[in-house]
């Protein structure tokens, strides 16, 4: 079937199987290899991405099902060689350590904070409850969120 | 690499489409909705459907809303919705207990009342939610709509009583007054199926408990009522020994199978505990003597 996603704004059209996962969509068919294709059960949050601003795991979608959507991946985050808050924070409080779960934990962060600009420790931590870190370094993560959170607000009370 | 086995697939524009859609292709055609159990089971082969019909256009089956003395709920609506419905967490408490703990939120952002229920899943926690209020569900086919009890509607594990051209469109909870409920779960780590959790309602006038509702989650071999315990409730005063003594009666009458998360008898002791919990938090709210 052919199918048009928009995925960060730009419209991809390809002719694909209607059972083709978002996340092989994504990855094999937009080319877009920043969003990780993890556990495939929907557990470990590493294929996040947003639809329509809300986080998805793309493991657990077909592709055909995002038609007509807006699918927002990890490769959006940056723009003009500006980091996003949220990847600065993973910058500043060294939230990463293989790399594997960064964009999973990244698109939840962004969307948390779309939604709610200044989480507490809990909210974050409930935030990420569906995206694991082998590495486990779940406290510099929630660092990092709250980094962002806290020079997101210096930004835009600067502008 | 788990890829669902080749498939066709539609979007339904309305009910009817999706309805006629089912009905022309039989048994091979499933509907889809939030797709957080479908597609698991379609990568596993456990379904292997020939045609999905996607129902996720269907803004007319997303709602919550109070009506005469009802609520109800549309078969579309996500989890994240059920957990942020103030209406819900004030006349039916034990929706936000339950959804805080089901699955993590990117997968309550998809997934829906009228999925989590035709799955039938003995361990999913709505379909204990729905039973211990006692809910009713819509199902809707060629022929018209017939409202069936939730009793009525599962039949075995993973089967209910939506037959192959129908889809369950609306769950209807009736509101009665002095209703108090709660939602208990244990489960291994954040996300998780329960081990085994209770949802229970209690309806209390003047001191004495009217009505009472168990749905027990993970304890047998599809959704149970605590029936006996039920009985039990009805028309005594609540009381810490009367929770102690219906938990003690839940623990007898289920049925839990040992599996990966834990051996019988550690169900059945949990059983026992979630009821008199949750028993304890629904008496609460009913009297308003929640702390």
């Amino acid at each position: 079937m052919q199918l048009t996603i928009n995925i960060n704004g730009k419209p991809i059209t390809r002719e694909v199987e209607p059972r083709q996962l978002l996340v092989h969509f994504i990855r094999d068919t937009a080319g877009l290899t920043g969003t990780h294709w993890g556990c495939d059960t929907s557990n470990c949050g590493a294929c996040v991405v947003l639809m329509d601003g809300r986080p998805l795991k793309s493991c657990t979608a077909l592709a055909a099902m995002c038609e007509g959507h807006e699918i927002q991946t990890v490769e959006s985050l940056e723009s003009s060689g500006r980091l996003d808050p949220v990847q600065q924070g993973f910058h500043e409080t060294h939230a990463l350590h293989c790399g594997f779960c960064t964009p999973g934990m990244l698109m939840i962060a962004r969307a948390l904070l779309n939604e709610n600009p200044n989480p507490t420790e809990q909210e974050i931590r409930t935030a990420i409850s569906g995206q694991i870190c082998r590495c486990t370094g779940y406290k510099n993560i929630v660092a990092a969120i709250r980094w962002a959170a806290e020079h997101e607000a210096a930004t835009k009370q600067e502008v | 690499m788990q890829t669902p086995a080749p498939v066709e697939y539609e979007r339904a524009a309305s009910l009817e489409d999706a309805i006629s859609s089912l009905q022309g292709r039989g048994p091979g055609a499933r509907i889809i909705a939030g797709g957080h159990s479908l597609i698991p089971m379609m990568k596993l082969r456990l379904a292997t459907p020939e045609l999905l019909i996607d129902i996720n256009d269907l803004a007319e089956l997303s709602y919550i809303r109070e009506q005469g003395d009802e609520i109800r709920i549309g078969a579309l609506t996500r989890h994240v919705e059920l957990l942020q419905s103030d209406l819900l967490a004030e006349r039916l408490p034990v929706f936000r207990d339950a959804e805080e703990l089901i699955a993590d939120p990117p997968v309550r952002n998809r997934g829906t009342i009228g999925g989590s229920l035709c799955q039938a899943d003995a361990a999913e926690d709505l379909s204990a939610v729905c039973s211990a209020l006692k809910a009713t569900v819509v199902i809707r086919g060629p022929e018209g709509q017939r409202v069936v009890g939730l009793d009525e509607f599962y039949v075995g594990p993973f089967m209910t009583a939506v037959g192959e051209a129908e889809i369950l469109t609306e769950v209807r909870i009736p509101l009665r007054p002095g209703a108090g409920s709660a939602h208990e779960k244990v489960e291994r780590r954040a996300g998780d199926f329960a081990i085994a959790a209770v949802a229970a309602a209690v309806w209390i006038d003047g001191g004495t408990i009217v009505d009472a509702g168990i749905g027990l989650s993970a304890l047998g071999p599809t959704t149970m009522r605590a029936t006996h315990a039920e009985e039990l409730l009805r028309a005594s005063s609540p009381s810490e020994e009367l929770f102690a003594q219906a938990g003690t009666m839940a623990s007898e009458d289920c049925s839990p199978l040992a599996d990966s998360r834990g051996p019988v008898d550690y169900k059945r002791h949990l059983a026992g505990v979630l009821t008199k919990r949750a028993l304890r938090r629904a008496s609460a709210r009913a009297l308003k003597q929640e702390t």
